[in-house]
């Protein structure tokens, strides 16, 4: 087990520096730093004392160093746009993209669990046929579009509901939630919904493909003969036996929410992570990409990471098997 | 998976190998042809593409305007509703945009430029896939380890991540003139990027399997090039769920070219593909002129949704355990 936790840890390790190679490269070539940080004033000499402040005349290897060093203690340096430091910009809006993301989950989870059990038990039903169409229209729904047709329906035609923002917050601390007051909680609905999309009909799916399986366990076909009401049988014993996949699915599907609440943000010009990421390409913010980057990536790997030495705890069979095969992973 | 030790021809369907009975009734005479006409879905969805493709390579003979043509454009026209509606204009089926410009003729345009963004990233994507994963699985040794460990790192960052940081990069570092000629193209390698390692982990491994197997040591003993086993017998037998994957990922990456150019980074207004066209509409969502932005995403969903329909009937048709 230790070995398989070393070689895993090693393997996430490895995969971070490359992301942060990447972060560095764009961060250094793509655009000078000192000609996007200077003002027009500046004077040559300015110029050749803020590279050598900066280290740029280090060697590469030197210079790639610092970054990952600095990264590691959270300093991405200063945005190029608004001249802030890069962690409080992004530690500001962490919290709104947590949130909705946040939310999504839980909404995919109540909403796509029930379903994936209804399509599994009541198979070939007509019930069942449209949910399962819906699943795939779902599936081919681009979540802009969703958010879209939300703002259309809701905001402007039924004007229920707030198209874009994130309505009053409260702090508490650094955190400001927008879950404790009702515009707050009116201002996510929308936005939560089409970024839940996709994944509803990803937990339904496999609900759906679990259930089936299960079902024709043994165990099941026990438990009936033992006279447990069949509803029981279905929601009880055959469903907690198929929650472990849903758990690694919704576990490792947070990163990729996180990436992907970019465009939700977007539409909805929701205050979070994502529109600053967004906004960054636009003004060819580097820094702030850079950051962005690496702190998705590395919530996306710690993720992964995670569910994998979960896995190996829960069932010792892949552990040995993903020791021996050198765990080829990512 | 098709047993693969016999060398004789034919017992495969790959297109790689001749074959003698002539391609057509072999066709007929498939299981998946008879599975393609039992299934109303994937009939319904192959018939919906086929319609979608061939209006928007028709475009240039049917629409009623040129999108691109700026002269053509007459701003009287512009904000017309669709045609249904009691301000309704003739020819302007589907209503125009603020700038005049006919949505019908934009979307068969922009369906255009989104199918060929698609089409050539899987393909990209595929052939380094499958080069790569052949020699990853084939030779093994330090290349498959580059191959894969680079592989690795792509897997571990988000597919939307990546092609918005590679789009955003090389519009960063390109001159203004030449980013909007060159936006398909970056596109296409943006979507490819993300998407090869799917179909280099597939074939690698099999070519990892197949290339213990005693007819490739045989082979080997006669001298056959390297690339030729590589081609001629491992690659058809791993086929499969290559097509299904890529596919799928057909659909995958017409989505991604829409969202890249829905964020803003993607195809320049002056070409739009359908996601520029969604990204325009979205500005006047507020000013009651909806069918700018309903018509094209309705396009854009239709598209992605035959494509994934007729993925998934193929994957099911295609799964032994199924039959």
């Amino acid at each position: 087990m230790i070995a398989f936790l070393i070689k895993r840890t090693a393997n996430a390790a490895f995969v971070m520096l490359a992301v942060a190679l990447l972060a560095f490269v764009i961060f250094r070539f793509f655009g000078d730093p000192v000609e996007m940080m200077v003002n027009e004033q500046a004077t040559q000499q300015d110029r050749i004392e803020l590279r050598e402040r900066l280290g740029l005349n280090d060697g590469f290897v030197t210079q790639y160093t610092r970054f990952v060093t600095n990264a590691v203690q959270g300093d991405f340096g200063i945005s190029y746009r608004n001249q802030q430091d890069v962690m409080v910009l992004i530690k500001d809006r962490f919290p709104a993209t947590f949130e909705l993301v946040l939310v999504a989950t839980v909404i995919s989870l109540v909403v796509g669990i029930p379903l994936g059990v209804l399509t599994a038990v009541h198979r070939d039903s007509r019930l069942a046929n449209i949910l399962q169409l819906g699943s795939i229209i779902g599936v081919s729904l681009p979540s802009f579009v969703v958010g879209i047709l939300l703002i259309l329906a809701f905001s402007v035609s039924l004007g229920w509901l707030p198209a874009f923002g994130r309505g009053d917050t409260v702090d508490i601390g650094w955190w400001s939630t927008g879950l404790l007051t009702p515009s707050g909680r009116m201002a996510l609905i929308l936005p939560s919904l089409s970024l839940s999309t996709f994944q509803i009909t990803l937990v339904m799916r496999l609900v759906r493909a679990e259930m089936l399986e299960t079902l024709r366990a043994d165990y099941i076909k026990f438990a009936r003969a033992r006279g447990v009401p069949i509803r029981r049988v279905q929601w009880r014993h055959a469903l907690r036996n198929c929650l472990m996949p849903v758990i690694t699915l919704t576990g490792m599907q947070i990163g990729n929410l996180i990436a992907f609440a970019l465009v939700t943000e977007t539409v909805f010009q929701w205050p979070g992570m994502g529109l600053l990421f967004i906004q960054a390409v636009t003004f060819v913010d580097i820094p702030v990409m850079a950051a962005y980057l690496m702190i998705v990536s590395f919530i996306f790997v710690a993720l992964n990471t995670l569910v994998d030495i979960t896995y190996a705890w829960v069932d010792p069979r892949l552990r040995d098997d993903a020791a021996r095969a050198g765990g080829a992973n990512g | 998976m098709k047993n693969t030790s016999d060398i004789t021809k034919g017992g495969t369907a790959s297109p790689l190998i001749p074959q003698k009975p002539s391609r057509l009734t072999k066709l007929r005479e498939s299981d998946l042809w008879f599975s393609f006409w039992s299934h109303p879905s994937a009939i319904f969805a192959a018939a919906l593409l086929a319609f979608v493709t061939i209006t928007a390579f028709l475009a240039p003979f049917i629409s009623p305007q040129n999108p691109y043509d700026l002269g053509a454009l007459e701003l009287w026209n512009s904000e017309i509703p669709p045609i249904w509606d009691a301000q309704g204009q003739w020819p302007y089926l589907l209503g125009t945009d603020t700038q005049g410009r006919d949505i019908l003729s934009a979307i068969l345009y922009g369906s255009r430029i989104s199918l060929i963004i698609g089409f050539a990233s899987v393909i990209l994507a595929l052939s380094v896939g499958l080069a790569l994963g052949l020699i990853a699985g084939y030779f093994g040794g330090w290349a498959d380890n580059i191959i894969m460990r680079i592989g690795d790192v792509l897997l571990s960052m988000p597919f939307i991540l990546i092609a918005i940081l590679i789009t955003a990069v090389a519009s960063a570092s390109l001159p203004t003139g030449l980013k909007d000629v060159l936006a398909a193209p970056i596109l296409i390698f943006a979507i490819a990027v993300p998407s090869w390692v799917q179909y280099a982990r597939t074939v690698r491994a099999s070519a990892m399997v197949e290339a213990k197997k005693e007819y490739v040591q045989a082979a080997k003993l006669i001298r056959v090039k390297s690339w030729r086993i590589m081609l001629n017998h491992i690659l058809p037998n791993c086929m499969t769920p290559i097509m299904v994957a890529a596919t799928l990922n057909f659909g995958l990456a017409i989505l991604s070219e829409a969202t890249l150019s829905f964020l803003g980074v993607g195809m320049p207004p002056d070409q739009p593909s359908l996601g520029t066209l969604i990204r325009i509409g979205n500005q006047y969502l507020f000013s009651g002129l909806w069918w700018i932005v309903v018509f094209p995403s309705i396009q854009l969903c239709l598209i992605v949704l035959s494509v994934n329909m007729i993925g998934d009937w193929l994957r099911d048709a295609l799964n032994p355990k199924l039959r």
